[in-house]
């Protein structure tokens, strides 16, 4: 009598169902209409891709310094000229700014990055590894040799302060508090006088009724001021790097970009342009309406029904017309409400307009995460024994913001991309330059090549914030800490 | 830490009475804001009174003098500014509703392709969501307008669809249909076959509610709303053609042509706002549990009654509210056409007009009212539409 008595090898899948094959049928196969689709979304790439890639690619002009570069003899004409963009490159990225002054802005950038980068590469590696604090350390210095070999030794040394500070200031007394708590009221009194301070310098710079050298002196004061109270609290180098960056690095900008004193010379913002202006705008636009909406979102929910009146229609009004229509009032009818004889910045009132129209968005998103905590959080939050601003700031506004984190971005995604309509009020931001790149007879008919590049520029910013916010989310989801 | 018992003192200061604070902190920031307000006004007064501005209303029938390139309604250039802003908004709502229709079809579409299981076209799909939305619309109208349809070439190269549409630089030319006497009857036909349908349709649930006999209402009230026309139509003799656009010397003539401003910023408009539109039925749809489906087969439902009496109704509920708010930005977005000088609201009245008189107050604040406007009629009408597909809490 037969009785098996190991067991017989698993055969493999049928061939159609495995591999290559098995894929296929399953995802693009697996039934006719399946089949058809598929057809039809083949012959959509075969008929859009490829002409694409030979214009922008294959056949395209990359050569030269002239129109002659893109013309028969020498180029394609079938094919991208890229040498506009080359030629045009500088003036695309920083506008009129003088040439010989450009490594400011330079400067500036490589801050932002370093400082920036170390933030978010300590993020991305954290979520990847689970550690690599060492390698972040990269970012500073790589910022500070780069500096010093560009630039010199002058903007070397403040690159290295600035970049350095954080590190040192952590190390000082690690793990722990820099200032006891004992020193808690001077603290508060130091960020209110340097509220107060910044108030000033915005006020004597918007209505030029002091010099330049007054605001820049104050609004080094107030940053220094919030700095030393905001740093002052955080135990780790991360949270005085934000502290940095949100306090200190926009008054290294305000001084180093504008000029005007320190030896550099004044280059006045009607000389900014390009993609330098359009991110001066974002990055001032962000900065504020997110504090302003914050502010705002608090008053639509407040108890006191004239600051919920003015908050809603404040919200409600600026959420139904379009930011051109905010735009043109901030040009058009802002110079008409101020005295005789005061004048106010062509890019101020732009970001005025900016930052107020977009306060009043972030305002609803985040008014969606207030709404979402629970009543039991105030309640118990109260019981403690706080005052209203403690239950927010230690409380509500911690975990409603940690909840709209997806919407913050996405406003944020927003506002970058609206900053291209101040090339409406006459500000030479990207696409302002592009439009007078395009004008210039000499390279006439080249506008396929000019909004590709912008597109080009817009798309990486934007998606690249965007997944580095998907990323953000993952991370700060609680109960992982 | 305050002491409970000693915060019942009766002679703690006003001042940290939460009543007595909350009315100063109230009356503060009214005086501030009522402050800023009038100082700005009566600056304003000022400046145009020094500028030598008559303010109110009265340009509004002061002669223009300029041409509007698009008007639904006769224009030229004796019409008055009250026509040109007429004008104007006439253009904003078209433009901003052709642009809807469109976004929303394409958005329902692109969503649901990037929920198939075919691999390729979901990712194709994709693809299309992540380079739409992450470029600015602004530059995207340029991009149409300015390096797609403007170097086209003349209508004596136009490109041809069959014949029959045709696109170059004067635009995009479409058939357009002619309506000779006696199309009344057609239109009659149409709205009695619509009743009709809608009748049908109701005694049909009304039967199968009674009798749990089912009878294929809405085939049959389809058929009705094609047929009977066409009877009217042919009964008439055929009063309405297509007017087909011909070539005729150096320009089109018959169909109806579509300024390249128009077509530019429709296009843009539609393709950008299908992105956003696109994800949002894609999250509506995933938002619907997976066991509501599965609960569906196992009741016997074949997969189309599936979608269309179990999924589609909750996914709608979830997506129409920031469908509402797509739609509402696409209409303020419609203000961009400044840009390539569409005669929209903007561009011919708070830009030509306000150049022209200089009467900036009253025109931005008329501006304003009319965006305020829309959008509370669009908002309030999807709001009517949102409480009457919300599911009835019990």
């Amino acid at each position: 009598m037969y009785v098996k008595r190991e067991r017989s090898p698993s055969l493999p899948p049928p061939r159609s169902e495995a591999g290559v094959v098995g894929w296929l049928r399953a995802n693009l196969f697996s039934s006719w209409p399946n089949a058809l689709m598929t057809l039809a979304g083949l012959a959509l790439l075969l008929y859009s891709l490829p002409p694409f890639l030979k214009w922008a690619v294959i056949d395209a002009n990359w050569l030269g310094d002239s129109r002659e570069g893109c013309l028969p003899p020498l180029g394609d004409a079938a094919g991208a000229c890229w040498v506009f963009i080359k030629v045009r490159l500088g003036l695309l990225m920083y506008g009129f700014y003088p040439e010989a002054e450009r490594w400011r802005i330079d400067l500036a950038g490589i801050l932002l990055a370093a400082a920036g980068g170390q933030l978010v590469a300590g993020s991305l590696l954290r979520a990847a590894t689970g550690r690599g604090r060492r390698l972040t350390g990269l970012f500073p210095l790589a910022g500070v040799l780069l500096s010093l070999a560009l630039f010199g030794i002058l903007p070397g040394l403040v690159a290295c302060a600035y970049l350095a500070a954080p590190d040192i200031l952590a190390r000082a007394r690690p793990g722990r508090l820099l200032l006891g708590l004992a020193h808690r009221p001077q603290l508060h009194l130091a960020a209110r006088l340097g509220l107060a301070a910044g108030a000033g310098a915005a006020l004597a710079l918007g209505f030029g009724a002091a010099g330049q050298g007054l605001a820049v002196a104050l609004s080094l004061l107030a940053a220094s001021l919030i700095f030393i109270a905001l740093g002052a609290y955080g135990q780790s180098a991360a949270s005085v790097r934000f502290s940095l960056l949100l306090g200190v690095y926009p008054v290294i900008c305000y001084a180093l970009l504008l000029g005007g004193g320190l030896d550099l010379p004044l280059v006045d913002t009607d000389n900014w342009g390009g993609l330098f202006l359009t991110l001066v705008i974002a990055g001032v636009g962000i900065a504020t309406s997110l504090p302003v909406g914050i502010l705002l979102a608090l008053g639509r929910r407040s108890r006191m029904p004239v600051i919920k009146a003015l908050s809603v229609s404040f919200i409600e009004f600026i959420r139904g017309v379009p930011l051109i229509s905010v735009l043109f009032m901030a040009s058009v009818m802002l110079p008409l409400t101020l005295p005789a004889g005061m004048h106010v910045n062509k890019l101020l009132r732009a970001l005025v307009g900016v930052s107020l129209f977009y306060s009043a968005y972030m305002a609803e998103v985040v008014r969606g995460g207030l709404q979402a905590i629970p009543r039991g959080q105030y309640e118990a939050a109260e019981a403690l024994g706080l005052r209203y601003w403690r239950v927010m700031r230690l409380v509500i506004l911690p975990q409603a913001l940690r909840l709209v984190i997806p919407g913050i971005t996405n406003t944020f995604l927003g506002l970058l991309k609206d900053t291209t309509l101040v090339a409406v009020i006459n500000l030479m931001d990207i696409l302002g330059i592009l439009k007078s790149a395009l004008a210039d007879t000499r390279w006439l008919g080249f506008t396929k090549e000019a909004y590709v590049f912008a597109g080009v520029v817009f798309w990486v910013i934007c998606f690249g914030l965007s997944r580095y916010s998907m990323l953000l989310e993952k991370r700060l989801k609680p109960g992982r800490n | 830490m305050t002491d409970p018992a000693r915060a019942r003192l009766p002679q703690r200061s006003l001042l940290t009475d939460p009543v007595v604070r909350a009315v100063i902190i109230q009356i503060a920031v009214f005086a501030l804001v009522a402050g800023v307000l009038a100082f700005a006004a009566v600056n304003t007064a000022e400046n145009l009174k020094r500028a030598g501005i008559a303010s109110g209303f009265g340009f509004f029938n002061q002669v223009a003098g300029f041409d509007v390139s698009q008007s639904l309604v006769e224009y030229s250039r004796a019409s008055t500014y009250g026509r040109v802003f007429l004008v104007g908004l006439l253009n904003t709502l078209l433009v901003s509703s052709v642009s809807i229709v469109v976004a929303t079809v394409l958005g329902f579409a692109v969503g649901l392709l990037r929920l198939s299981g075919n691999w390729l076209v979901s990712r194709m799909a994709a693809v299309y969501v992540e380079i739409l939305r992450n470029v600015p619309l602004l530059l995207q109208i340029l991009f149409w307008y300015i390096a797609i349809l403007n170097p086209l070439p003349g209508p004596r190269q136009a490109m041809s669809l069959f014949d029959t549409i045709f696109l170059c630089n004067r635009g995009l030319i479409i058939p357009w249909p002619v309506f000779l006497p006696g199309s009344w009857l057609v239109l009659v036909a149409f709205l009695l076959a619509l009743a009709g349908g809608a009748g049908l349709v109701l005694w049909a649930r009304r039967r199968q509610r009674l009798t749990g006999k089912r009878f294929p209402a809405y085939v049959s009230s389809l058929g009705l709303i094609i047929l009977l026309p066409l009877v009217a139509l042919a009964a008439a003799g055929f009063p309405i053609r297509w007017d087909l656009p011909e070539l005729s010397g150096f320009n089109f003539a018959g169909g109806l042509t579509l300024q390249p401003e128009f077509t530019a910023l429709v296009l843009a408009l539609s393709l950008y706002t299908a992105a956003f539109i696109a994800e949002n039925v894609r999250a509506g749809i995933e938002a619907v549990d997976k066991g509501q489906i599965e609960a569906a087969h196992s009741l016997g439902l074949r997969p189309a009654p599936t979608m269309r009496l179990v999924v589609v109704p909750q996914a709608l509920r979830v997506i129409i509210p920031p469908l509402t708010s797509q739609h509402l930005t696409l209409v303020k977005n419609s203000s961009l056409a400044v840009v390539i000088g569409y005669p929209d609201l903007v561009s011919v009245f708070a830009g030509t007009t306000l150049n022209q008189t200089g009467q900036a107050v009253e025109i931005i604040a008329i501006t304003m009212l009319v965006y305020l406007t829309i959008s509370l009629a669009i908002s309030l009408f999807m709001n009517w539409y949102n409480a009457r597909v919300a599911i009835l809490e019990r």
